[in-house]
């Protein structure tokens, strides 16, 4: 068993860390009390355009890690620029949040394949060369840890986990994330004290959207290596992941392992003789089965942002 | 014409400029574009068949999505909930030799049924634990999918991999005769089940009292409560019946136009059935003719790529867009009052406004922001 759960555990954080950090924008978002379904489009569109320019960098100047560091931040800038699209309908506009999420992904999964199609005629984008793995020096070698956690990791691991602490701190320990997250439960009370929530809201909604669109290129780097439309719902996962993390931080992290490993042990359950006899079918649904039970059972303290999804208005008091 | 079928053929005016302007800017010539878009759909009465074919499952999404939005929900769960119900139809239709005239209503009520059952899930656990029916309908959809995958590939397996044996032709909604009305076209009964169904919910809706309890749930859940009207009970019957509908969607879409169902895929028709419901404002009626719209566009895409080098999801992009302008509406609507009262201020001599408005409580100048008590009674559009 300690074997299988050696081999297995590198593939379950891949899946993981994508997920992770979308979950973990969703959270900025709808903290700051704007719901945010449209996570699969941004995640589309991260994969798209990071893929895109490490394409063409790999092309021009050979497949070196640079050029994923800046599909990465590219990934990110256009994520933050499409979930404007989001903000402004919901922040300005007070439109209904989950029409203008659907919106998003609608938009983003046709608008990218129709890019790509432009662009490489097939509407794929193969990357030249993925993110590789490595071993982390000394760590490697501490028994039982180091094989689990730093062996046949990728940057981008360490780089998502160190976001997590850095913005479970700024949520829960600077004025900023107080503001923020004022802005979620009571924006009235938080506008009286002269937070601007409009403002809040829309910072909010660009984390969100950054992030996604990282997750995103951290999808396509380490888990599928080409883009092909769709990140296969990971962003719907992500919202889940962040309501059955009840909206906190290490929830979420704790439900992202979760479904991380759920999946890849319904993936590669076949050669593990433990669950070679399950059906494939329950493995399957296993994750959302469990989410949907969660959802029961957190119903009755769900700790939402209890404006979450409500249109901020000044005259409605 | 009212307002609301106003602002939608706006949002549809906006979301194909955006797609002429997509086109010009992948360096296309969108007139030629559009004109192989809309001949694809129409030139012919073959094409024309086709289009209707391609509406179809669209109408009963959109349909779905838009009778649960009156009492209030929102039904994300479609694509689930059609497949599901069409996976419950070819089950029937596979299994049993009966004669067609039987089998064919058999796997229709099957179709709705099992939609119907997919949908119960999210509406037991809205009204009982009050669990967002959003969340638990994306939920469901992954289920659905997963399901139907494994119990395709294990039991009905076709000769490849992705789809599940075909369907004989008498446990299918074709019909030689209206096929070869419209020129060998694969149009079939399944427009006729969609618009029979767009009569049903219409009348559900407007003419009896299950659909006033059902609208007042969606209104105001409080107020439909202290009126005596049970919101729980009223909840789950509208998600079951919004999965019956999706169901038959199902049906029309893998009995109908295809005669197998499709795994390894979410069917796009049911969130494309939100964009219908969207633009057709949540009646029926628009439903059927923007499912008629959208039907129109994605029957003629691929004429156009044929045609032209542009990518057949110009039409995706023109869709989702529409439904962005669709979400942002308020922005067209206010727009629409600014024209509006420009054209009043100008029609009335300026003394005459003057003294009106002193008069009036509702002062507004036009070139002043209301007042905090005037934003409070301005009326809110019906949802």
């Amino acid at each position: 068993m300690w074997q299988i759960t050696q081999q297995i555990f590198p593939y379950a954080v891949a899946f993981t860390i994508p997920l992770l950090i979308t979950a973990l924008g969703a959270l900025y978002c709808e903290r700051s009390g704007i719901v945010n379904i449209g996570l699969d489009g941004l995640m589309i569109v991260g994969s798209f355009s990071g893929g895109l320019s490490i394409l063409l960098l790999q092309r021009a100047f050979g497949s070196s890690p640079w050029t994923i560091a800046v599909g990465l931040i590219v990934a990110m800038l256009i994520g933050g620029l499409f979930s404007l699209l989001h903000a402004f309908a919901s922040i300005n506009l007070q439109a209904n949040q989950v029409i203008s999420g659907t919106a998003i992904n609608m938009m983003a999964g046709a608008l990218t394949i129709f890019l790509a199609r432009n662009i490489t005629g097939s509407g794929n984008i193969r990357l030249p060369a993925s993110l590789s793995k490595q071993n982390i020096s000394i760590l490697k070698d501490i028994p039982l840890v180091g094989p689990l956690l730093f062996r046949n990791t990728y940057a981008t691991t360490w780089l998502v986990l160190l976001i997590l602490a850095i913005f479970t701190f700024i949520l829960y320990k600077t004025s900023f994330g107080l503001q923020l997250r004022a802005c979620g439960e009571h924006p009235h009370a938080a506008a009286a004290a002269g937070i601007d929530v409009g403002r809040m809201r829309y910072i909010g909604v660009i984390i969100s959207g950054a992030f996604a669109g990282l997750g995103g290129c951290i999808y396509l780097v380490t888990f599928s290596g080409e883009f092909n439309g769709s990140v296969a719902g990971f962003g719907f996962l992500a919202l889940a992941a962040l309501i059955f993390g009840q909206w906190k931080p290490l929830g979420i992290l704790a439900t992202t392992l979760f479904f991380g490993f759920a999946s890849t042990v319904s993936n590669v359950s076949q050669v593990i003789p433990e669950f070679a006899n399950i059906p494939l079918v329950f493995l399957k649904v296993f994750p959302y089965v469990v989410t949907l039970i969660a959802l029961v059972i957190f119903s009755k303290s769900s700790q939402a942002p209890k404006a979450a999804g409500e249109p901020f208005d000044h005259a409605k008091r | 014409m009212n307002r609301k079928g106003l602002v939608s053929l706006i949002a549809v005016f906006l979301g194909l400029i955006a797609g002429a302007v997509f086109m010009l800017l992948t360096g296309h010539n969108p007139f030629i574009g559009f004109m192989f878009l809309f001949q694809g759909g129409t030139l012919t009465l073959e094409r024309l068949g086709n289009t209707l074919a391609t509406s179809t499952p669209l109408i009963l999404t959109g349909l779905s999505v838009a009778f649960a939005f009156r009492t209030g929900l929102f039904n994300i769960g479609t694509p689930g909930q059609m497949l599901f119900g069409g996976f419950c139809a070819t089950v029937v239709g596979l299994s049993s030799d009966l004669p067609s005239a039987v089998l064919v209503p058999l796997m229709v009520i099957t179709g709705f049924l099992g939609g119907a059952l997919f949908a119960a899930v999210p509406g037991i656990l809205k009204a009982v634990f009050n669990v967002h029916e959003v969340v638990s309908s994306i939920m469901m959809n992954w289920i659905g999918y997963w399901i139907v995958y494994y119990t395709v590939k294990a039991y009905f397996t076709g000769n490849m991999e992705t789809e599940s044996r075909l369907l004989p032709n008498s446990a299918t909604l074709r019909s030689p005769w209206l096929s070869n009305l419209f020129g060998g076209s694969y149009i079939n009964l399944g427009l006729l089940v969609a618009i029979l169904a767009v009569l049903i919910i219409a009348f559900i809706l407007n003419q009896t009292t299950f659909g006033y309890e059902l609208k007042s749930v969606g209104y105001n859940r409080h107020a439909a409560e202290y009126g005596g009207i049970s919101v729980n009970k009223n909840i789950i019957f509208s998600m079951m019946i919004a999965g019956g509908l999706a169901g038959l969607a199902g049906v029309v879409q893998y009995a109908g136009n295809a005669n197998n169902i499709q795994i390894g895929v979410m069917p796009t028709q049911g969130f494309d059935g939100i964009a219908v419901s969207l633009l057709g404002a949540n009646t029926p009626i628009g439903s059927l003719l923007a499912a008629l719209f959208f039907g129109l566009l994605y029957s003629g895409r691929g004429f156009m790529n044929a045609m032209t080098e542009i990518p057949p999801e110009i039409a995706d992009t023109i869709i989702a867009t529409i439904i962005y302008f669709a979400a942002t509406s308020v922005l067209v609507e206010r727009l629409l009052d600014k024209i509006l009262k420009s054209r009043q201020a100008t029609k009335k001599p300026l003394i005459d406004s003057a003294v009106q408005n002193t008069d009036n409580n509702n002062t507004n100048y036009g070139f002043m922001p209301p007042t905090e008590e005037e934003k409070e009674n301005v009326p809110k559009g019906d949802e």
